[in-house]
């Protein structure tokens, strides 16, 4: 392979890129060194196993993902903004849709979730850390190693191409030659192993840890979303690492899985990617369903209405997600048995998540509403997720569905479904949270700001598409005849999307000035909140809690906040057990990135060798026996004095 | 459960010898009766079933710990997945357009 | 079970319970990753694209001792544990040595036996049944050889330290991951080979 089929080349947007990351890595590097910060890096961030910590790396990685994917939409909607364009190419087009879809599910979305699910379970639950604290890192790193391994695509080597779905056989090495698609077969997969071994971790996390006294039906609303996002998980992420395992084989060793020829079925991959890909609908929407009822919950003033019912309500959505999959492909050619029992089970979904919406609107009711900037988000995500949720009762009926398949209705839907269900959710969480990560909250002001910004954005982007689609504009066309008539339509899109990345930029502003400039006084408890992470301090000290709560009721924090109960005894002090600190989950994260990285370009003997490394790496995990250590009650005693002022 | 068991492991060796004859039985069901390939494997599948639970309860103690509740739900879920996987993909892809 | 009430060892910490119940939640996983890789080799099956079917390449022999290896090492790492339990830190040795040995010796006999495929002309490139077949097959067998160098360095840790809480219930977990793939396998031996075989 000649240097240039190596690097992508031709193209001045990506040679613009390749400049740019090239700078900004030199940039980088030298910053840290010439800040002195490299040890500090590698002690604090790098080798951590703090559940907080590692909730933050998530976060960052997936803010900067979100731009990645964020600048992959503006393309294209700048690409289709008027009829004719030709901005982009048709294949420079293909990769961008492709990457973009890719980048928000699975390394925008899922590391948002995952990352506030880190910081936030624990501390809700009265832990100290997650049940696997090294795992938990190990999770981490796989995820950022292989969001580095997708994002060097577009540079080195050539973006997959074959859209987000990658249907075989487009997908094969028939009809997509080069290693693009590659990449997609590996990341996600490196990926992947690193989310299910959170969700395993979760799960018993949940399970094991929670304080004495919180049983099942005292558990906080966002610990019942998140773990049943983890079954969910657990359930059906092995489908996608088998599905990926097979691309690979019929990519990499010439396999017939797929092909049409030599006896391969391409609609078992259609099959096998939606049995995985419907459940992860669920795996990114649940624990938002989760945060948005905390945020409601807590800016009402009131508990949360039909707790119970929103349990069951999830637990029957996660049921039920495991048996809607052939929606995706009603148009496949399957007998009408099969379609007709799938509409009726996808339809069965609106029963419990209309529940929910219900739940939210009465808690509502005859609440002390208090307008901050995350329950914004929380009441613009009703009427928005609702539209999303209506119209995909519409895609449900497979009949009609032959009318809106692969339409820009569909693309409308779904953005409809994961824009307000998700992004919402993660901004809400942010700004509801943000003081238990940092001690201090974001600026309202600007979060106003950034609300209406996204907000019109969004509905001016999204909105038109439905009409366009009902029109027959399918999806991912890179391109549309003036006579069409649907300039005007996608213009006031292209319009809308430019107001949406202003209100991403003013989240990046409004992270940048409350760093500077916001007052370090949010306190313990600064929204009058009602769950246990908000008995401790701000930011969460890293054993989290000096003395593990006990807890009597739901919203236990809230009911002894009314009545006086609250408060610290010195006797109660008591040496707490913490994990060390571990250089194994970085080192195979490293070591996972190079040999996929290997295996993309197909350099067997290299992925080989340096597969050595994911074996030193494990040995040397497996034979660490190290116990940890105590934090003594002279260092809680102290930290705790200085936030709460003498014990008692 | 208890960490004393000094006594001889028979349930380990009932359950061996169980898994050994159901083998051969599935065998011998497969190569020497005269049903149907639909009954075999009706029969076959049962043995499979039954020595599938020899080795969870016997061997595994799937019940045993704190957790014995919890680990008899995920396994049934599991195999509930496991159904929907099989038989959900094989009814999908074989029945309609693509069986002709 | 007797009526003691005892806990034994590697249950005794919290830790430990949490890595056993992690390591059961696995398996759940584990079980959706193997009913995958069965659902996709039903619906290739039969598409042998001109090569071979399992009926052509399919030996009852080598598969009855395959069988019979994996059967007993699921029954020698019980045993294994039983004695771990009894704190007896040779026979745990013993029982597990003899437990890898038959395992290697599976192995020894699935190699010979896809060898033995290869030159009936069914390669992994062949058709989508060879591909469902060798796949399956070969993550069940990268599974057993997995389990293999897990449990010797394992008993590298048990010899040097003894029988501890945390070396315990680090073998236990070895014992149900050994047994599990004993289960996997007697649904790939009745509904791989004993389905697809004809005398």
């Amino acid at each position: 392979m000649s240097l240039d089929e190596f690097f992508v080349t031709g193209d001045p947007l990506i040679l613009g890129s390749q400049i740019a990351i090239g700078l900004t890595m030199i940039g980088l590097l030298a910053l840290i060194t010439y800040l002195k910060r490299w040890k500090w890096l590698w002690n604090e961030w790098f080798t951590t196993v703090d559940h907080k910590k590692i909730g933050i790396m998530y976060i960052i990685s997936g803010v900067l993902m979100f731009f990645r994917g964020g600048v992959d939409g503006l393309l294209m909607k700048a690409q289709t903004s008027r009829p004719e364009l030709d901005f982009l190419d048709a294949q420079h087009y293909d990769e961008i849709f492709t990457t973009h879809g890719v980048i928000m599910i699975l390394f925008m979305a899922m590391p948002m979730l995952i990352g506030i699910m880190n910081v936030v379970v624990p501390l809700q639950i009265g832990a100290r850390d997650v049940a696997f604290p090294k795992l938990n890192a190990l999770s981490f790193w796989l995820f950022f190693a292989a969001a580095m391994l997708f994002n060097v695509s577009f540079v080195i080597g050539g973006s997959p191409d074959a859209g987000w779905t990658s249907y075989f056989p487009l997908a094969g090495k028939e009809f997509t030659p080069g290693v693009g698609n590659n990449y997609y077969a590996i990341a996600i997969q490196i990926a992947g192993i690193g989310t299910l071994m959170s969700g395993i971790n979760f799960v018993v996390t949940i399970i094991k840890m929670r304080a004495p006294g919180m049983s099942w039906m005292k558990m906080p609303i966002f610990v019942w979303t998140s773990l049943i996002t983890s079954i969910i998980i657990v359930a059906a992420f092995p489908i996608f690492t088998v599905a990926l395992l097979y691309m690979s084989m019929d990519r990499l060793f010439g396999t017939h899985f797929f092909t049409v020829a030599s006896g391969g079925d391409p609609m078992l991959w259609l099959n096998l990617f939606w049995l995985w890909g419907h459940p992860e609908v669920y795996i990114v929407v649940l624990p938002a369903f989760g945060m948005f009822s905390e945020v409601i919950a807590t800016f009402a003033r009131k508990n949360l209405y039909g707790y119970k019912s929103m349990v069951f309500a999830v637990a029957g959505i996660a049921f039920l997600s495991m048996l809607v999959w052939v929606h995706h492909f009603y148009t496949m050619g399957n007998s009408a048995a099969v379609n007709s029992i799938f509409s009726l089970t996808t339809m069965m979904i609106a029963i419990p998540t209309g529940v929910k919406i219900f739940n939210w609107l009465f808690t509502l009711r005859k609440g002390r509403i208090e307008f901050s900037t995350s329950m914004l988000w929380a009441l613009a995500f009703i009427p928005c997720f609702t539209i999303g949720g209506v119209t995909g009762v519409m895609l449900a009926m497979a009949a009609a569905d032959y009318q809106y398949h692969n339409t820009m209705f569909l693309v409308a839907h779904f953005h409809y479904v994961l824009i307000p269900g998700v992004v919402f959710a993660v901004f809400a969480a942010l700004y509801y949270w943000w003081p238990k990560m940092f001690g201090f909250k974001l600026n309202e002001k600007i979060g106003k700001w950034h609300f209406w910004l996204f907000v019109i954005g969004f509905n001016l982007t999204f909105m038109p598409m439905f009409f366009v689609g009902l029109d027959g504009m399918s999806r991912r066309l890179y391109t549309y005849a003036e006579s069409t008539g649907w300039g005007a339509w996608l213009g006031v899109s292209a319009v809308g999307s430019l107001i949406m990345a202003a209100g991403f930029a003013a989240l990046c502003y409004n992270i940048y000035w409350s760093f500077r400039y916001a007052k370090r006084d949010a306190g313990n408890d600064p929204w009058n909140a009602r769950t246990l992470e908000w008995s401790t301090a701000s930011p969460a000290p890293h054993y989290n809690f000096a003395v593990v709560p006990k807890v009597d009721r739901l919203d236990d924090f809230w009911h002894k906040k009314k009545s006086g109960k609250l408060g610290l005894k010195k006797s109660e002090l008591k040496p707490v057990h913490m994990p060390s600190n571990s250089w194994t989950p970085v080192f195979l994260g490293v070591a996972f990135g190079i040999v996929g990285f290997f295996l993309v370009f197909e350099w067997f003997t290299l992925a080989i060798i340096s597969s050595v490394l994911i074996i030193i790496g494990l040995i040397a995990n497996s034979f660490d026996y190290d116990y940890g250590y105590h934090i003594p009650v002279e260092e809680l005693e102290e930290e705790e004095r200085e936030w709460r002022g003498e014990l008692k | 459960m208890s960490a004393k068991s000094n006594h001889f492991p028979w349930n380990l060796l009932i359950g061996f010898l169980l898994s050994i004859a159901l083998t051969l039985l599935a065998v011998f069901v497969k190569f020497y009766t005269d049903f149907s390939s639909l009954v075999i494997l009706w029969i076959i599948g049962a043995f499979a079933i039954f020595q599938a639970l020899i080795q969870l309860f016997m061997f595994m103690h799937v019940t045993e710990g704190k957790e014995g509740v919890i680990n008899i739900v995920n396994i049934v879920y599991s195999v509930f997945l496991a159904l929907v996987i099989v038989f959900g993909s094989i009814w999908v892809l074989t029945s309609g357009h693509a069986a002709h | 079970m007797s009526s003691h009430t005892e806990t034994p060892l590697e249950y005794k910490s919290q830790q430990s319970q949490m890595n056993i119940l992690g390591f059961w939640i696995f398996l759940g996983a584990e079980i959706v990753l193997f009913s995958t890789l069965f659902a996709s080799y039903f619906v290739l099956e039969h598409n042998t694209a001109g090569g071979p079917a399992g009926q052509d390449i399919f030996v009852l022999k080598d598969v009855l001792i395959e069988t019979f290896l994996l059967l007993t090492s699921s029954f020698t790492s019980g045993l294994a544990i039983h004695a771990m339990r009894n704190h007896d830190k040779k026979g745990l040795l013993t029982w597990m040595i003899v437990t890898l040995l038959l395992g290697a010796g599976f192995l020894y006999f699935e190699i010979n036996e896809f060898l033995h495929f290869i030159h009936e002309g069914a390669t992994i490139q062949t058709s989508g049944f060879t591909a469902g077949l060798f796949t399956l097959l070969g993550t069940h067998g990268a599974h057993v050889t997995f389990g293999i160098i897990w449990i010797s360095l394992l008993l590298v840790q048990l010899v040097r330290r003894g029988i501890t809480e945390k070396t315990s219930s680090k073998l236990f977990i070895a014992s149900l991951y050994w047994h599990f793939l004993d289960v996997v396998w007697i649904f790939i031996f009745t509904f791989v080979y004993l389905k697809g075989m004809v005398i």
